[in-house]
């Protein structure tokens, strides 16, 4: 029992639990009973601990699923106390799973319950003194709206009315948070007559970081008014966001870019989102520029496709032009991650004509990342002009960028190595890219060496076995001799990924010998991966080559005066009998 | 014994600088150029005005000085593109003329601010110093390791805000006009503006505060609140807000002045803001101006003393040993200055982390803790209470005395053993026997286990060790 060991604040809860333990609960009464001592338990644990955030964070998220265990939906809303002090503590972590689990909990209460539990408690937060719990009741108006009476649905918008004008910007940035939620449960003519007016306040905050929070709630404002009212009630505002003076802003509505656009419809973005888009892409600060940037195949692909095509190259084109010699990075390696959809949009001649100069442009870029971006979506152009018209700019890009100086440069574009080699073709991957795959299996960071040596299995279920025979496996194969024991080693990882795509004849005759030969090595590291190895390969071999030529060496192994050698000879030899 | 990522030898093409690979260093960041950035704000300017010299404020007749006075003020409110030092040169090094006409006239001759201008001035200000600031160009922006970005327009800026300056301290300052005009909005705009990268921006940002809260009374309430409403966003929300070493200077002083007893409102920013401020990551930048900020508290009202370090006991770094000395370093400043009837009230909690942190196998945590018993008043406090703090420090200081790694922690526990032995050598004494047997009663039960393994320990090595054990003073521990 906890409370006889020491700590004497636990005791009542040991009874407690105890008790509860031994109970039969058959009827309402002990039900009630049942669900007062868990309560109290709860209380008792939430007095007792009430400074340790990491533990207030676990009791918000369980108190989320303790309806069972009180005693079912009945009495669900004795959980409201703890959560609801739980609400208001300031470490927002805490709090927000304290909402969170109100959230869930205000499910399981019924109608009733909601009105004389649960709506006072979200009324009590909503007047509290500290920023904390109007914080916290922003978050529950949305929940208990839907389920509650006309008179106290009118008490329920006089609160958030008066939360959005609350002079804490804590407070106010919550509700903006909120406010698209709760649009989204009102009934169509409060959205005309109070969203849309706290609406406009809060998008004209004297804050930049509650007036970008607007922004999010336009989109679900805008899909809940008909088309016609948009353009007064919605519009304005929006037009203001996305010329706001603080990047954040305007950072925010190039983020929501393609969302905007769906929720005002074609006629408004031909009209309005055009140009507001063109002038997001030509902001002055970067980070605007590589928001939007990254929105502009999918703004494309939404225009209506009457005049898309026309938009497209009067009205964006140009601008993404200018992006692609952008001064700043960020912006160059946000195009270059979608530039290359336009490609399906705009058909094989505007793409050949326009864009293939873009992509070239790109592929040569000083940052890496960008060209990095290009290649790894070559597979959209390959589709429309075929990626031989690439294919001349796109080497040196790639050994290049084979060649970095950042490991993780390369080992990117190893990844996309299988990928390149498919639309190249065996033949311009034979003549070109086969050194450089070679090359990545001595490379100085293990990661790459892994990631070369997976990719070399790849290229082996591309092109098969034949193809790997003759090119790929001598030269594996060649590195068991290399004075560098992690060459060696290398080898053997090799071997161990391409067994099986190079199957059983090119394993036992090529690959085996070599294995087998390495279980001399004088370095330890090199005789345990040759134990792993011989386990790997054992599959793919028959069991003629297992009992005459493997099983020795392993037993020998198995001896070995290193005891890392000897635990894995033991494990192959035990897994293969 | 598995395999490792570093070779001895390499014949693969990367250039020789690059070998080791990796990440860029910090001592390579370090070295990069300090690089300036402007503000967003200049694009939006959108007609370009030429300007033209006006003739010196000095040859004016009086009857044109404030004339004169009001269209430089004017001029100056044109904005020029600093990030292309090319530009418009002839309209810059107007401008930077006129404003320095302006920093010379506020300063050194009397009767020039007439109330007309009063609006013409806090337009100019406004429009040069009021901008979204861009963002950081390095979002991982680290205070301590980069050089921050610089303002490009400083030349201009640094004038406009030596202007305000010297407006706001001239002995023809009226604060009955100027409320009108520095209000609520225009202070929220200045507050705002401590987030600058510049150093040299939220310097000037922090005095011209400061006399802006000296001089309008009318909006004291206001700006502490807003400040408050600042720390709590960095406290809880962003983590991110580049002066706020700054504005704990300013309330260094504004604490100062706080009336007795202490208001509601002030005694919740010290609970709830200045306390929890503790918990910042990037506490090493203001933590010297936040503990000022808290032993003014205590020096003012010393009743708020147990709240003060319940506080920081609360949010004692469990992880961050860097962040564990600079505590200690606090709790040594509010010592320096507690009153013996607060120290009693606070003493055993207060003692039992010191003991926990005495025995950290972080060396500079133990050190700093052990360097309490340095410092005559506390050591006099701790003399007046040794019934109750010995007995809370003894086992830990006997333990680490035996265990610790570092020779310097190990001889200032002896040092401090010493000391308490001088202070209460009867207690000492009680305290050596009584930690000695319950250590040797573990080794007896540990032992008496063995030999129930079989292991066959005889049992009076144990009976032995016990009688030795307690044989011994503490006339040992120094041979």
């Amino acid at each position: 029992m906890a409370g006889a060991d020491g700590d004497d604040s636990l005791y009542p809860i040991a009874v407690l639990i105890d008790e509860l333990r031994n109970e039969d609960v058959q009827n309402d009464t002990e039900t009630q009973l049942y669900s007062l001592k868990m309560y109290s338990i709860i209380h008792i644990f939430y007095n007792t601990i009430y400074d340790e955030d990491e533990v207030l964070l676990a009791l918000a998220e369980q108190l989320g699923n303790f309806t069972m265990l009180v005693g079912g939906p009945e009495y669900v809303h004795c959980l409201l106390p703890p959560l609801e002090s739980l609400a208001t503590v300031e470490e927002t972590v805490v709090r927000d799973k304290a909402v969170e689990s109100l959230r869930k909990i205000s499910q399981e209460h019924s109608p009733v319950d909601l009105e004389v539990h649960f709506e006072p408690l979200v009324k009590r937060l909503a007047s509290g003194d500290w920023f904390t719990s109007r914080t916290s009741a922003c978050g529950l108006f949305s929940v208990c709206y839907p389920r509650v009476s006309s008179t106290v649905k009118a008490e329920i918008r006089q609160h958030f009315r008066t939360l959005c004008s609350d002079d804490t910007p804590m407070v106010r940035r919550a509700a903006a948070s909120k406010l698209g939620e709760f649009a989204k449960v009102l009934e169509p003519e409060y959205v005309k007559s109070d969203i849309i007016s706290l609406f406009t306040a809060l998008a004209s905050d004297e804050q930049d970081s509650v007036r970008l929070l607007a922004v999010e709630a336009c989109v679900s404002i805008a899909t809940l008014l008909p088309q016609e009212d948009l353009e007064t009630l919605v519009m304005p505002t929006l037009r203001q966001a996305a010329e706001d003076k603080s990047w954040r802003v305007r950072y925010m509505v190039a983020d929501k870019f393609s969302e905007l656009q769906k929720a005002v419809g074609s006629e408004i973005t031909k009209n309005d989102l055009v140009p507001a888009f063109q002038n997001l892409l030509k902001d002055c600060e970067a980070e605007v520029r590589a928001a939007a940037a990254n929105k502009v195949k999918e703004f494309c692909e939404n225009l209506p496709e009457d005049n898309r095509e026309q938009i497209i190259m009067t009205h964006i084109l140009p601008c993404v032009k200018e992006l692609v010699s952008d001064t700043n990075q960020h912006v160059k390696s946000a195009l270059a991650s979608v530039i290359m959809g336009l490609s399906t949009i705009l058909g094989k001649d505007n793409t050949i004509e326009h864009l293939l100069p873009l992509f070239l442009a790109q592929l040569k870029d000083e940052c890496p990342e960008v060209r990095l971006n290009i290649i790894s979506n070559l597979d959209c152009v390959n589709e429309v002009i075929g990626i031989r018209q690439l294919s001349q700019s796109l080497l040196p890009a790639i050994v290049e960028l084979a060649e970095d100086a950042k490991w993780r440069v390369r080992l990117a574009i190893i990844e996309y190595m299988p990928l390149l080699a498919g639309q190249l073709g065996v033949e311009f991957f034979d003549e070109k890219l086969n050194t450089l795959c070679m090359a990545w299996l001595i490379d100085h960071v293990y990661a790459i060496r892994e990631a070369a040596t997976c990719n070399l299995m790849k290229l082996v279920e591309k092109f098969g076995a034949e193809w790997a025979q003759n090119t790929i496996v001598p030269k594996v194969l060649g590195m068991a001799n290399d004075p560098n024991y992690l060459h060696r080693m290398t080898t053997l990882f090799c071997i161990n990924a391409l067994s099986e795509a190079c199957g059983q004849e090119i394993t036992t005759k090529q690959m085996l010998p070599v294995v087998l030969k390495m279980s001399n090595d004088q370095v330890a590291n090199v005789r345990f991966n040759v134990a792993k190895s011989l386990q790997k390969i054992g599959p793919v071999l028959d069991s003629n080559a297992l009992q005459t030529e493997v099983k020795p060496v392993l037993e020998k192994l198995a001896t070995d005066s290193d005891m890392d050698v000897k635990y894995f000879a033991q494990e192959a030899i035990t897994l293969q009998s | 014994l598995s395999s490792t990522s570093t070779m001895e030898t390499t014949n693969f093409s990367v250039p020789s600088a690059e070998k080791v690979d990796g990440f860029p260093r910090r001592s390579m960041r370090r070295a990069r150029q300090r690089r300036s950035h402007s503000s967003s704000q200049f694009r939006y300017q959108s007609s370009q005005v030429e300007l033209t010299p006006l003739p010196l404020l000095k040859d004016a007749p009086v009857a044109e000085l404030h004339d004169l006075f009001c269209k430089k003020l004017q001029q100056c409110c044109v904005l020029f593109d600093f990030l292309d030092c090319v530009a418009d040169l002839k309209g810059k090094e107007i401008k930077r003329a006129a404003l320095n006409e302006l920093v010379e006239s506020v300063a050194t001759s009397r009767g020039v601010l007439i109330e007309p201008l009063y609006p013409e001035a806090i337009k100019m200000i406004s429009v040069n110093i009021f901008r979204t600031l861009p963002p950081s160009e390095n979002p991982e922006f680290d205070p301590e390791e980069d050089e921050p970005t610089l303002e490009a327009s400083w030349p201009h800026l640094q004038l406009v805000y030596e202007f305000f300056l010297r407006f706001l301290e001239s002995p023809d300052f009226q604060p009955s006009m100027a409320k009108r005009y520095i209000d609520q909005k225009f202070v929220l705009q200045l507050l705002e503006l401590f987030d600058s990268e510049d150093p040299r921006e939220r310097e000037y940002l922090k005095t011209i505060l400061h006399r802006v809260y000296g001089k309008l009374l009318g909006l004291r309430a206001y700006i502490r609140k807003q400040i408050n409403n600042i720390f709590l966003r960095f406290i809880y929300e962003t983590e991110h807000f580049n002066g706020v070493a700054e504005l704990l200077e300013i309330l260094g002083s504004i604490i100062n002045g706080f009336a007795l007893p202490l208001k509601a409102e002030h005694k919740q920013f010290l609970v709830r803001v200045l306390i929890p401020l503790h918990t910042a990551k990037s506490l090493s930048i203001f933590h010297a101006q936040l503990a000022y900020c808290v032993v003014q508290f205590m020096e003012k009202d010393a009743t708020v003393t147990e709240f003060i370090i319940r506080g920081l006991l609360k949010y004692w770094p469990k992880t961050c040993t860097q962040k564990e000395v600079m505590f200690l370093g606090e709790i040594e400043e509010i010592l320096d200055v507690i009153e013996p009837s607060q120290f009693i009230r606070i003493q055993e909690p207060l003692f039992k982390q010191i003991a926990a942190c005495i025995s950290s196998p972080h060396f500079q945590v133990a050190e700093r803790a052990l360097y309490f018993w340095n410092n005559e008043y506390i050591l006099s406090l701790i003399e007046e209470n040794c019934q109750v703090i010995l007995p809370l420090v003894f086992a830990t200081l006997y333990r680490v005395s035996k265990e610790h790694w570092n020779q310097t922690i190990v001889s200032l526990i002896y040092n401090v053993l010493k000391t308490f032995m001088e202070m209460n050598s009867k207690l000492f004494d009680d305290l050596t026997a009584s930690y000695k047997l319950p250590a040797a009663a573990r080794l007896w039960r540990a032992d008496r286990r063995t030999l129930a393994a079989g292991s066959g320990v005889p049992i009076a090595t144990c009976l032995g060790f016990l009688f030795f054990a307690s044989s011994l003073s503490h006339h040992h521990l120094f041979l």
